[in-house]
């Protein structure tokens, strides 16, 4: 079923779907970008831990770095959790600062006391913090170090999720680009995909599935659910990203030959019809074929998103700055349910990887790049969209004065990819409006 | 290093915070990188909170260490005090921009606002929340007191009182103030002050228009209130009105103070008799392990003791600079004082311990839970649900009535325990439908259930889930029940539930200290009789 393409076959061009084909409509292609420099109301890399503890099962993140971080981490883990989670923070003290104790060997005695309490971990994140960097703790350094000391039972990596170099989801991109090196190397003769991107394992089940009806039997996923299962990874490697804030792993994985197809990402019917097809394409799987195996799933996605229509057609919504999700979400909104985007705000802009999803928002968006949040927040109140999606600090606030809110956070952390998941995704952002209505308090 | 897996207590710059966000009228500058933005969301998620802290965080980034970090500082001052006009303006640096030394206190004294201002040095490496906060408050309250005489009190004048310590995110701050205002009005006691709760800047100023100040929360207050003592000379009132019997000495305490007749508000609680009618008579003796601020663990170590007929079994605070009172508390109660931030060694603790009841905080919550032992919290660290809607203060007489009810009602109720030892054979009260208490319809086996019985669904997991971010797999495991001869295992199914799995490690425990391999029927009531009180 599988053919091999050179790696140097242009990437189809832009395809929203299947229904249209590309159009000259640029959208928001060549829009200006306002680019902010103010204080940023976004959370730092590390709360991708988050995820990607429980994404990865036997691997353990340790964040060297402040009592900060470790307040951040159960802050943003929601509550207090029940057990004792596979993350943790080796608490840099005035000590080590001083120069009283060597930063090496307390962090290799906490490693110790770490690997000694969980045997279990086979896979050992170091996570640098905003701390850790600004003294120039070499976590590479310590990572060779343990892993030698460690050979045998625990791998040893390094990344930094520091603020001061991350933003939310870019902690993610860091930590999988720290993974690429490590991978094998694929001796395959012929193509393989590979998805890129944490997700549900619910998720990545379903389009595998998908997948295999359309004969890509073999489909690899980064991260993997264990660390012994890691992908391998080639010139034969072909990669969907299934998140659009891994541009350094994309370039990792690049750099050891494998291949981004490019598409839209996969949120809403059309979005992931493009990005199922992408894949298709790339393996030479007939189109009919394509279109019999994703049928089901299609009309599903777009008898699930049809619930939330009536609720969110017209209606008007801003993005803050959060997950890097901004923009295909918002053309998800604005594509699939007719809603008007005002201004599609993010932290960072990935033009590349983006550009088939600005070149399906509305012309007219306002795309904001940076923060300066109390001027956004003077634009939104301004606007007064029917809809702002922004993170925890500023929800209740802005419910406060009239406005009706989603938080971002929960976009990363609820299954919101694929066809079976297209209803629920429309659903997250119809609620807040439904409940604006119900509610006589 | 510390390896820390979950913290009772923040930085000291979120301490600063909980000063600023309880205050009007004041602004933080914060040099802070962009991820420390987080702490908004214990104000605005936790605690509901409609506005946003005024707290302006300059988030500097990797690039700008090269360049100029401390400009970047200025222009945020500059915009907040344009944007904000704060009568005051706290400035100071998270633990990033401590190891930058920037130097706030100076770069902001040349821009020479025309407005106070306090730099605050929270030496993030060393001290934690607590400490910041109170650092926080003290300096703001010297910054504003610093030139002001204490006022000469008027024969015709009514006693004034300062309400000194309640901070945002404190628990159940809101509702202490309240029912210590009424408490004080109704012994005609005025307030002068109450701070930081609600207070501004200029309300500080007048701090020494009050007779004598109450210092209701110690770890945010007591630095205040020693210089208030040296400054204007004001009396301070330390007990803390937490339970019945602290209640009434708190009103002796302040009337001798006021000069005013305590007699009229003496009894207004519902406690004493709830206590000593006999539906309480199951309480007596219960082993009960308290951990949380030392001020509301000592506070509820007295009613727990005196006002509940508990025993106290274990008995410890996570914040050291109050570790002295804490000592002194447990050698009252002959145990151990447990003094600690580090949870993994409270959780050992309770373990070890086996209490019938755990009141703590919402780690011990959770690791209660996790041993299936009742629990009540009493202290901060702060959750969502430690912002009830309703008034639920913990404080005054009706506080009293409140930690009765909250300590008492997960515990199998007197006349529960009866009916179930009665019942249990039924089928309506089979082992498996579990205490109705328990709620979530979770089933009653304790750990370590006999091998025999159908496994039951893991509640943990099931709690898992809803509350999304759990990991239930690193759990320490529970023993497996060893040795028990099968005559002994079908003696341990007729014992209820509630208590079957302390009969287990009971026995367990006896058997291992006497070193007997098997345990028959004879070593389960030996047992028994060894724990027998």
């Amino acid at each position: 079923m599988t053919t091999t393409i050179p790696a140097t076959n242009p990437i189809p061009a832009a395809n929203p779907g299947l229904a249209s084909s590309a159009l000259p409509n640029l959208g928001c292609s060549t829009a200006p970008v306002l680019r902010e420099r103010g204080q940023r109301e976004v959370f730092c890399g590390l709360t991708g831990i988050i995820w990607l503890h429980r994404k990865v099962q036997d691997a353990f993140f340790l964040v060297v770095g402040s009592r900060t971080c470790a307040h951040l981490l159960q802050s943003a883990a929601g509550v207090m959790v029940f057990a004792e989670p596979r993350f943790g923070t080796a608490i840099i003290e005035e000590r080590d600062l001083a120069g009283m104790a060597d930063c090496n060997e307390e962090l290799d005695r906490v490693v110790d006391r770490l690997l000694t309490r969980r045997p279990d971990i086979r896979l050992l994140f170091l996570v640098g913090s905003c701390p850790s960097e600004v003294i120039k703790l070499d976590l590479s350094r310590a990572a060779s170090r343990l892993s030698v000391k460690h050979a045998g039972q625990t791998k040893v990596l390094n990344y930094s999720g520091s603020g001061i170099e991350t933003t939310f989801t870019e902690g993610e991109d860091a930590c999988l680009a720290a993974l690429v090196p490590e991978l094998p190397a694929d001796q395959a003769a012929e193509p393989v995909l590979m998805i890129v991107g944490t997700l549900p394992d619910v998720v990545e089940d379903q389009f595998v599935r998908l997948f295999a009806e359309m004969g890509i039997a073999t489909v690899h996923a980064l991260p993997a659910r264990r660390s012994d299962a890691m992908p391998p990874v080639g010139p034969n490697t072909r990669f969907l990203l299934a998140q659009p804030f891994l541009g350094e792993t994309a370039r990792a994985l690049e750099d050891r030959g494998a291949v981004r197809l490019d598409a839209l990402f996969p949120f809403g019917a059309e979005g992931t019809t493009n990005w199922l097809h992408a894949a298709a394409q790339a393996f030479g799987i007939d189109e009919m074929h394509f279109r019999r195996v994703i049928a089901p799933g299609r009309e599903r996605a777009k008898r699930a998103i049809e619930h939330s229509r009536a609720r969110l057609e017209g209606k008007r919504v801003t993005f803050l700055p959060d997950s890097q999700l901004e923009v295909p979400l918002a053309r998800f909104l604005s594509n699939e349910l007719g809603m008007h985007p005002v201004e599609v705000g993010t932290p960072y802009l990935h033009r590349r990887h983006l550009a088939q999803e600005l070149a399906l928002l509305p012309a007219g968006t306002l795309i904001s790049e940076g923060q300066d949040v109390d001027l956004q927040l003077d634009r939104v109140r301004a606007a007064r969209p029917d809809l702002t999606v922004c993170g925890l600090g500023l929800a209740n606030p802005l419910e406060a004065e009239g406005l009706t809110t989603k938080w971002a956070i929960e976009l990363v952390f609820s299954p919101i990819h694929g066809f079976d998941q297209a209803g629920d995704l429309a659903e997250l952002f119809a609620r807040p409006l439904r409940r604006r209505d119900v509610l006589r308090v | 290093m510390q390896l820390t897996v979950w913290t009772y207590e923040g930085p000291p710059h979120v301490g600063a915070m909980r000063i600023a966000t309880a205050m009007e009228g004041v602004h933080y500058v914060l040099h802070a990188p962009q991820g420390d933005t987080y702490a908004d969301l214990l104000f605005t998620m936790i605690e509901r909170r409609a506005k946003r802290p005024p707290v302006t965080y300059t988030t500097f980034q990797a690039r700008d260490l090269g360049k100029d970090t401390a400009e970047l500082f200025q222009k945020a001052v500059r915009d907040a005090y344009a944007r904000f006009a704060p009568q005051a303006m706290l400035v100071g640096a998270s633990c990033t921009a401590e190891l930058i030394q920037d130097d706030p206190a100076g770069l902001i004294e040349a821009m020479a606002l025309p407005i106070p201002v306090v730099p605050l040095e929270l030496p993030s490496y060393q001290r934690k929340e607590n400490w910041g906060a109170a650092e926080t408050f003290y300096h703001l309250v010297r910054k504003m007191c610093g030139g002001q005489t204490a006022r000469v009190r008027q024969d015709s004048d009514a006693p004034r009182a300062n309400l000194l310590g309640p901070t945002a995110l404190g628990f159940r701050h809101r509702d202490d103030v309240i029912e210590i205002t009424r408490l004080l009005e109704s012994l005609g006691v005025a307030i002068n002050v109450t701070a930081p709760l609600g207070a501004t800047p200029a309300d500080l100023a007048r701090l020494g228009d009050a007779d004598f100040n109450i210092c209701l929360y110690p770890e945010i207050a007591d630095t205040a209130c020693r210089w208030l003592e040296r400054h204007f000379g004001q009396k301070t009132v330390r007990t803390v009105p937490i339970g019945h019997g602290a209640t009434r000495e708190f009103v002796a305490e302040v009337a001798a103070l006021a000069g005013v007749d305590p007699a009229g508000v003496l009894a207004t609680s519902n406690m004493p008799w709830w206590s000593r009618s006999v539906d309480s008579t199951y309480l007596t003796g219960k082993r009960v392990f308290i951990f949380g601020d030392a001020t509301h663990a000592i506070a509820a170590a007295r009613v727990a003791r005196d006002e509940l007929g508990f025993e106290v079994a274990g008995l410890g605070c996570y914040n050291r600079e109050f570790a002295r009172d804490l000592r002194e508390a447990a050698q009252i109660y002959g145990v151990e004082p447990l003094i600690t931030d580090d949870y993994l060694e409270v959780e050992a603790a309770i373990q070890a311990l086996q209490p019938e009841l755990v009141l703590g905080t919402q780690m011990e919550r959770h690791i209660a839970k996790r041993l299936r032992i009742p629990c009540a919290v009493i202290s901060a660290p702060v959750h969502v649900q430690d912002f009830p809607a309703r008034y639920s203060p913990q404080m005054g007489f009706e506080g009293a009535n409140v930690l009765f009810d909250t300590w008492v009602h997960p515990l199998v109720m007197g006349l529960e325990e009866h009916l179930l030892t009665m019942f249990r054979d039924d089928f309506e009260f089979s082992d498996s439908a579990g205490a109705s208490h328990l709620g979530h319809g979770a089933p009653g086996h304790a750990p370590g259930h006999a091998p025999g019985l159908a496994p039951v669904a893991q509640p943990e997991l099931v709690l898992a889930v809803a509350e999304g971010a759990a990991d239930a797999g690193g759990s320490a495991p529970v023993e497996e029940p060893s040795g028990w001869s099968a005559e002994a295992e079908k003696e341990l199914q007729k014992i209820p539930f509630f208590v079957r799995g302390k009969a287990r490690r009971n026995t367990e425990r006896y058997a291992a200290e006497q070193g007997i391999a098997a345990i028959t029927l004879a070593t389960l009531y030996d047992a028994k009789a060894h724990y027998a009180r």
